[in-house]
């Protein structure tokens, strides 16, 4: 199956969680809204034709050019993304998704934004989701254990958002 | 400079020497590293202590699985800020004399992550105090070689009896002595510099 195919199905299946497609992408993608991405990701894990069995990685993109004057140039609004990269080794095709998601939870900095896991479908999920909340910052709602996974526990911030301020100093160790 | 052995020989197995000399002799010949390995640069060490270049040669091969047996920390790879109280502590539990070689520019101040990588500790002397620094990215096995050589020659110049205070600006009798182990290099002091050797086009 490719990805036109994969799309009209899903299309069908639930029609208003599929927002948006790039089919001529070098790598094509198929948008999902947050609400319906635990449907979509199970729908693909278990129907016979797709058989997506494995979820290569998941990706957090933060979308902010902090530069205003370069900003004025880019194509798009700030944003965030988290992207699925999904593999079926019994049907040798592959597959992505994305999820687009304000910076901010309703535009209050500091609140995370929020996404449903999919770690009690694909079991690789859990440290993934784990990496993407430590360095991106997107929270994700029902996950068995959110802790944060490479920086120490009570690291401040999300080191890998566009507009994270290097620490100055940790436990009094100079940073620059 | 101290002199090598006093080559009095009085009768059948006698040697003289001054204590701070057997002492210091001993214990630049024995300088147990630690097994500590932090990223990239701990291949470069596994290598100098490999049979190509051998680490045991200066009595620093025996490297010990426990920071209370060693007596050289040889900090081998970028330093994070989670690894940095560790590294702290482990270098809290060898027993005194001990010695720190800063090895690789991630250690010498951050090197490839001094300005975006976050999460690095921009130099391991903000954590432990470090007696040799051996620059390079990783450094070649000789260079750590030399760097172990120099801490052979800071061992040297140590001294055990009592010293007067030293005055303000004079030179500390305990300093780094002038290094020996000189190899090939000369000075670049001992020639003149090399002018017009860019060309220029255009």
């Amino acid at each position: 199956m490719s990805g036109k195919s994969f799309l009209d199905q899903l299309k069908k299946e639930f029609s208003g969680k599929i927002t948006g497609e790039n089919l001529t992408a070098l790598d094509p993608w198929i948008e999902v809204s947050p609400d319906g991405l635990v449907e979509v990701c199970e729908f693909l894990k278990n129907d016979p034709a797709a058989q997506f069995d494995l979820l290569n990685c998941i990706s957090g993109v933060d979308y902010l050019e902090p530069d205003p004057k370069k900003a004025a140039k880019t194509g798009w609004e700030p944003h965030t993304e988290v992207v699925y990269h999904l593999s079926s080794t019994v049907k040798k095709h592959t597959l992505v998704l994305k999820v687009i998601l304000p910076r901010w939870k309703d535009d209050v900095p500091g609140q995370l934004p929020e996404v449903p896991t999919v770690s009690h479908v694909w079991r690789t999920a859990d440290w993934h989701e784990r990496e993407v909340y430590d360095l991106s910052g997107v929270h994700f709602i029902g996950h068995p254990d959110l802790r944060r996974i490479l920086c120490c526990e009570d690291w401040v911030g999300h080191p890998l958002r566009k507009d994270y301020e290097m620490p100055l100093e940790y436990h009094g160790i100079r940073g620059r | 400079m101290t002199q090598p052995w006093i080559e009095g020989r009085f009768e059948e197995n006698v040697l003289v020497t001054s204590i701070e000399q057997a002492i210091n002799w001993a214990r630049q010949s024995s300088i147990w590293p630690m097994t500590f390995g932090l990223a990239c640069c701990a291949i470069e060490m596994m290598a100098a202590g490999a049979s190509r270049f051998d680490l045991d040669r200066f009595g620093a091969g025996a490297f010990r699985a426990t920071p209370r047996q060693a007596d050289l920390m040889i900090v081998a790879g970028t330093v994070t800020y989670k690894m940095a109280s560790r590294v702290r502590r482990l270098y809290n539990m060898m027993p005194d004399p001990k010695f720190v070689i800063a090895m690789g520019a991630c250690t010498v101040g951050g090197g490839p992550y001094f300005k975006w990588g976050y999460h690095v500790v921009k130099g391991v002397d903000l954590v432990v105090p470090v007696d040799v620094y051996v620059p390079g990215c990783p450094p070649r096995p000789e260079a750590l070689l030399e760097g172990l050589m120099r801490i052979q020659d800071k061992i040297k110049g140590h001294k055990i009896s009592r010293q007067r205070a030293a005055a303000i600006g004079a030179k500390v009798q305990d300093e780094i002595p002038v290094p020996h182990h000189s190899g090939y290099v000369d000075a670049p002091a001992d020639h003149p510099p090399v002018m017009d050797h860019q060309k220029i086009t255009g």
